[in-house]
């Protein structure tokens, strides 16, 4: 278990505990957060789970593959700081992980 | 009024192979989708991705397995309304009326959604003021090129519409190409083609920029576009294009009563009839406990929602299992027996 905090948009904070081996996306999924949609159901081909990781933070993560940031393209107000919160698995590493959630996910 | 045993929204997998339980068990029916072709999210999201879980099949492609559908409906004559959204649908006594976005109308006593997560719509701008000009100034598709010529057309995206676009437009207006970082996902021979054409001076690119803002008054006069590093550049412009890929919707489909659990329909797992008698949803749209968004699970529902057909297109009939190993009947829906 990690602790994985949700920011939305409006500034309403989520910390749950998510399972080690899920993704970001999932354990928001299962929690009902607001504001991550995963239309695709994780396979990387919608960018509806696109979220904003804290500097602190988005240096510690695996690199991305080619194709997240082709997705990224397509997300709604893409950052320097995006991710694909599909493809962020929690594990020990990323206990007290901090996304922050775009303003939609159209 | 096109009169049918049960209309299919959706032409992606399930889609298709639900068509093809209709027909086998002798039942007609014809098949709308949003997009102008055939194969849902399999031929719109990943032509070229393996999938590895469909049983029987070790690996094939979104696009592969689509073709393999279309040949599998080949012994049967089907209708598809391609590019044509579903709008409204009303009940008249037990029977379903059906109008699409062009006005297409339909009668049937069975509709089965298939529409996965709703309709596929273009991805727009961020700013809202980019909604006044929608049409207008700002496209999100081309139909006609020619309004273009002599203009300054800004075009947002980095993937082949955006360069295609690109591309064809410099010939006959001063292009703009804006991008938010410097890789293009396009195919490497157009990418090379669009930097010829910066190089000739025929494409002014700016690369690591979004649209920020956008003036005008009736008609766009000029955008800010702003660069990761926050500087922000200021274009004049007749139009602007963006191209962003699509996303689906659940669209009209939230307004038919039916009994919704976020993005998804609720069904029973008999039929996957929704709350709505002659109704029934399948593949990654419906929902029930358990369910698995899996292609698999949708040649399911689709099967068992075809028999549920059966019974509202024919109530003087009794449906009899078969199978197609043995049945005359079946085989001669098939086309293998004469």
């Amino acid at each position: 278990m990690s602790k994985i905090t949700y920011i939305e948009h409006s500034g309403e904070t989520h910390t749950i505990d998510v399972a080690n081996g899920l993704t970001v996306m999932e354990g928001a999924v299962q929690n009902n957060i607001p504001g991550i949609d995963a239309d695709c159901g994780g396979s990387m081909a919608c960018a509806t789970c696109h979220v904003y990781v804290k500097e602190e933070w988005f240096n510690k993560l695996p690199k991305k593959e080619d194709g997240e940031e082709d997705m990224l393209d397509m997300a709604f107000e893409p950052k320097k700081n995006s991710r694909l919160s599909c493809q962020i698995i929690v594990s020990d590493q990323l206990d007290g992980l901090v996304v922050n959630l775009p303003e939609k996910q159209v | 009024m096109i009169k049918t045993d049960a209309l299919i929204i959706g032409a992606g997998p399930t889609g298709l192979f639900t068509a093809h339980q209709l027909k086998l068990i002798g039942l007609n029916c014809e098949v709308v989708d949003n997009l102008d072709k055939i194969g849902g999210q399999c031929i719109e999201l990943y032509p070229d991705k393996p999938i590895y879980d469909i049983p029987a099949v070790p690996e094939c492609t979104g696009e592969e397995l689509t073709n393999n559908l279309i040949n599998q409906l080949k012994p049967f004559n089907i209708k598809f309304h391609l590019s044509e959204r579903v709008d409204e649908v009303k009940k008249n006594n037990d029977i379903w009326e059906i109008k699409t976005s062009k006005g297409t109308e339909f009668s049937t006593p069975n509709i089965i959604i298939a529409g996965g997560v709703g309709s596929f719509e273009p991805r727009k701008f961020a700013p809202k003021e980019c909604a006044k000009y929608e049409n207008k100034s700002i496209f999100y598709s081309i139909k006609d090129k020619s309004i273009f010529n002599g203009k300054t057309v800004s075009i947002f995206g980095g993937g082949d519409s955006a360069l295609d676009w690109a591309i064809e437009l410099s010939k006959d207006s001063k292009v703009n190409l804006i991008h938010r970082r410097d890789e293009f996902r396009g195919a490497q021979a157009t990418v090379d083609k669009m930097n010829e054409l910066n190089k000739n001076g025929k494409i002014n690119l700016f690369t690591k920029y979004q649209l920020k803002n956008v003036h005008g008054k009736d008609n766009l006069q000029n955008i800010d576009i702003e660069h990761d590093n926050k500087e922000i550049k200021n274009l004049k412009t007749d139009y602007v294009l963006g191209f962003f890929g699509l996303i689906m919707q659940l669209g009209p489909i939230a307004n038919w009563g039916l009994n919704l659990d976020k993005k998804t329909i609720n069904v029973d797992t008999e039929k996957f009839e929704t709350n709505q008698k002659g109704i029934y949803a399948v593949g990654d749209i419906c929902t029930y406990p358990g369910k698995l968004k899996l292609i698999l699970s949708g040649f399911h529902e689709g099967a068992l929602a075809a028999r549920a057909c059966f019974k509202l297109a024919r109530p003087n009939e009794k449906y009899r299992f078969e199978f197609t190993t043995t049945s005359t009947n079946l085989l001669k829906r098939l086309g293998k027996k004469e």
